[in-house]
């Protein structure tokens, strides 16, 4: 049995920065514990003696001379999709609370 | 007049190079098609006419002066909408997306409009990707053109059924778990994955990046590879894009389609994807399959992947770990939705309440399961186990193709399901994509074509065939030798013989259920 309780669904919840309702929170730990029970079987299959495959095709590291080229976003495209900026920045919100 | 819709994307090459259609005519055709019946489909999220039909007037213009751009200029093309535009808003069937226009296109979306291909719109999808039936679609399912009150699959189940109900010739899909094919198999049509790595995945909004494919949807297998030889090919862009030179899928397809193309080639049949999980009717047109591959001079032989049986826990710890990563730049700061909080807030706020209310609830669920799979104490049990089932997977993979050239197995395990039956179960819709995930895992290419209509339901089933890493173009010539016994035997592709849907009502379906 999995050891997802409410409790930990809003901690992860607020790692993940996702402010889950009552409701939701109630619903993903019932979900996530069948979930959980169904993908742990995994761990019987994985011996000791198995690398692990982060990657399907091995690949090395890829490295291209460090100079800017020319298909690089400017700034003003890099801006376009923002909920607010001043034109050469995004806009946030305050980065302290109050009781910070 | 004929009805240009009808047509694949090859045969309206043709008319376009000897001068018996325009763009403009085949573009509008589609258009007009889309206007009827995707009220009822809802396969597509955005359609622009105004710019559809300026690009096929460019493309007549080009072929006026006798410039086109490659064989396939002023063909239609309908994009999925996990793939980025700078014309058309890229959603990924998100809201914390609405309306979000890129600043670039996609390498995919450039290599098609370098190739003179005709944008008609984007297509629906299960949000971000995640889903088995396009339910998960923020902005409402789309509709299995078969049966109205049935799903399309997914999460591609908007470039589909945009192709099954003959509103585009093909379209670009993208395949994580199965995403191109087991969609294929619902809708009675084509869909290939390619070789990871083998087509950029620079510009689709990631899902779970070691996973992630773009790929062809189309009504038969040669459109599928023309459209492929168009996108395919090494790309700066993307990191993990092979530097290998791929041959002509086309002209695989068009080999693959003569007489005795099939003799002595080697099917493996995968034990562990029969039994009861898997449909009457879809096993029936299955096995049909293999006696008319064996009666064409194949060899079936019976081969064993038993690691398999761990591919869909191992995906689901792998795919949400990959993808609360990759959802972590939805932070309400550099493009996409941002909440109002009364009093401001900080930017953490800001964000927490930005994602509760962007995301729906099969992305919240995947995330939250992803940060669990990913914490400390977790990490080596859950996300460390299945990458090592990942290589247990390859090798079963390795050892089957030492010994035949292509696998065989159905797409999925059933046909259509009804819309909703699905939803409170995510469980079940997970168990769908058992047949298509090994190759995601894998990295190897997969195909799925129609291979009938299952006989309790008179729905489409479709039969997959996987080859080694790189083997794409065995892939299109073993599915074009099918698919010619096939057509030969129905007269023409599954489509044809779909019934007329009822485009006046939402709610009625034009013929009854199973």
């Amino acid at each position: 049995m999995s050891d997802i309780s409410e409790d930990s669904v809003r901690h992860l919840a607020g790692l993940a920065r996702i402010d889950l309702t009552n409701d939701e929170v109630t619903h993903l730990t019932a979900e996530l514990s069948k979930i959980v029970d169904v993908v742990a079987t995994v761990s019987a299959a994985a011996t000791d003696d198995v690398p692990a495959t982060s990657h399907p095709i091995p690949l090395t590291n890829v490295y291209r001379d460090d100079v800017v080229t020319d298909d690089v976003l400017t700034t003003e495209k890099a801006l376009s999709g923002a909920p607010e900026h001043d034109g050469s920045r995004f806009k946030v919100s305050a980065i302290l609370g109050e009781e910070q | 007049m004929t009805d240009l819709t009808r047509h694949t994307a090859a045969e309206l090459a043709a008319q376009l190079a000897d001068g018996s259609t325009t763009s403009v005519a085949v573009t509008q055709a589609h258009l007009d098609r889309i206007a009827a019946v995707d009220g009822t489909i809802h396969a597509f999220l955005h359609v622009n006419p105004e710019l559809s039909l300026a690009a096929a007037a460019a493309s007549d213009a080009r072929r006026a002066a006798g410039k086109p751009l490659s064989d396939l200029d002023g063909v239609p093309l309908a994009i999925k909408d996990v793939l980025v535009t700078t014309d058309m808003p890229s959603t990924s069937g998100s809201k914390i997306l609405e309306g979000w226009m890129s600043p670039y296109d996609a390498t995919v979306v450039t290599r098609a409009r370098e190739a003179g291909l005709v944008p008609l719109g984007k297509t629906n999808m299960d949000e971000f990707a995640m889903g088995s039936s396009t339910e998960h679609s923020a902005y409402g399912p789309t509709r299995n053109p078969w049966d109205i009150d049935r799903i399309p699959g997914g999460s591609g189940g908007g470039s589909a059924a945009a192709v099954a109900a003959f509103e585009a010739p093909f379209a670009l899909g993208s395949d994580t778990g199965g995403s191109i094919r087991q969609p294929a198999h619902i809708t009675g049509t084509v869909g290939m994955k390619p070789t990871y790595g083998s087509v950029s995945r620079y510009g689709a909004i990631a899902l779970a990046s070691s996973l992630d494919q773009v790929g062809p949807c189309s009504r038969t297998v040669l459109d599928a590879a023309l459209l492929h030889d168009v996108i395919g090919g090494y790309d700066r862009h993307d990191s993990t894009s092979l530097k290998d030179a791929w041959p002509s899928f086309a002209e695989a397809a068009r080999a693959g389609a003569q007489p005795g193309s099939l003799k002595g080639l080697k099917v493996g049949v995968v034990g562990q994807y029969s039994g009861e999980a898997f449909q009457a009717g879809v096993m029936t047109r299955f096995r049909e399959s293999l006696e008319m591959l064996a009666a064409a001079g194949a060899e079936i032989v019976d081969v064993s992947l038993p690691s398999v049986e761990y591919a869909v826990a191992a995906y689901y710890l792998i795919l949400p770990a990959e993808a609360s990563s990759n959802l972590a730049k939805f932070d309400s700061v550099r493009f996409g939705m941002r909440a109002t909080l009364t009093g401001g807030g900080t930017v953490e706020q800001v964000m927490s309440a930005t994602r509760e209310a962007g995301f729906g609830p099969e992305v919240k669920r995947r995330i939250i399961l992803g940060t669990y799979a990913l914490s400390a104490g977790y990490y080596d049990a859950y996300y460390g186990s299945a990458q090592k089932v990942r290589t247990l997977i390859q090798r079963d993979f390795d050892h089957a193709f030492a010994s035949v050239d292509v696998l065989a197995t159905p797409t999925a395990p059933t046909t259509a399901w009804k819309l909703g039956e699905k939803l409170d179960d995510p469980l079940a819709m997970y168990a769908q994509d058992i047949a298509t995930i090994p190759a995601n895992l894998a990295g190897i290419p997969g195909i799925s074509i129609p291979s009938g209509i299952a006989p309790e339901d008179g729905l489409p089933v479709g039969i997959q065939f996987l080859a080694p890493a790189r083997h794409d173009a065995k892939l299109y010539s073993v599915a074009a030798g099918l698919e010619a016994l096939l057509h030969a035997q129905w007269g023409g592709p599954l489509n044809s013989q779909a019934p007329d849907f009822d485009t006046s009502s939402r709610t009625q379906s034009t013929r009854g259920g199973a």
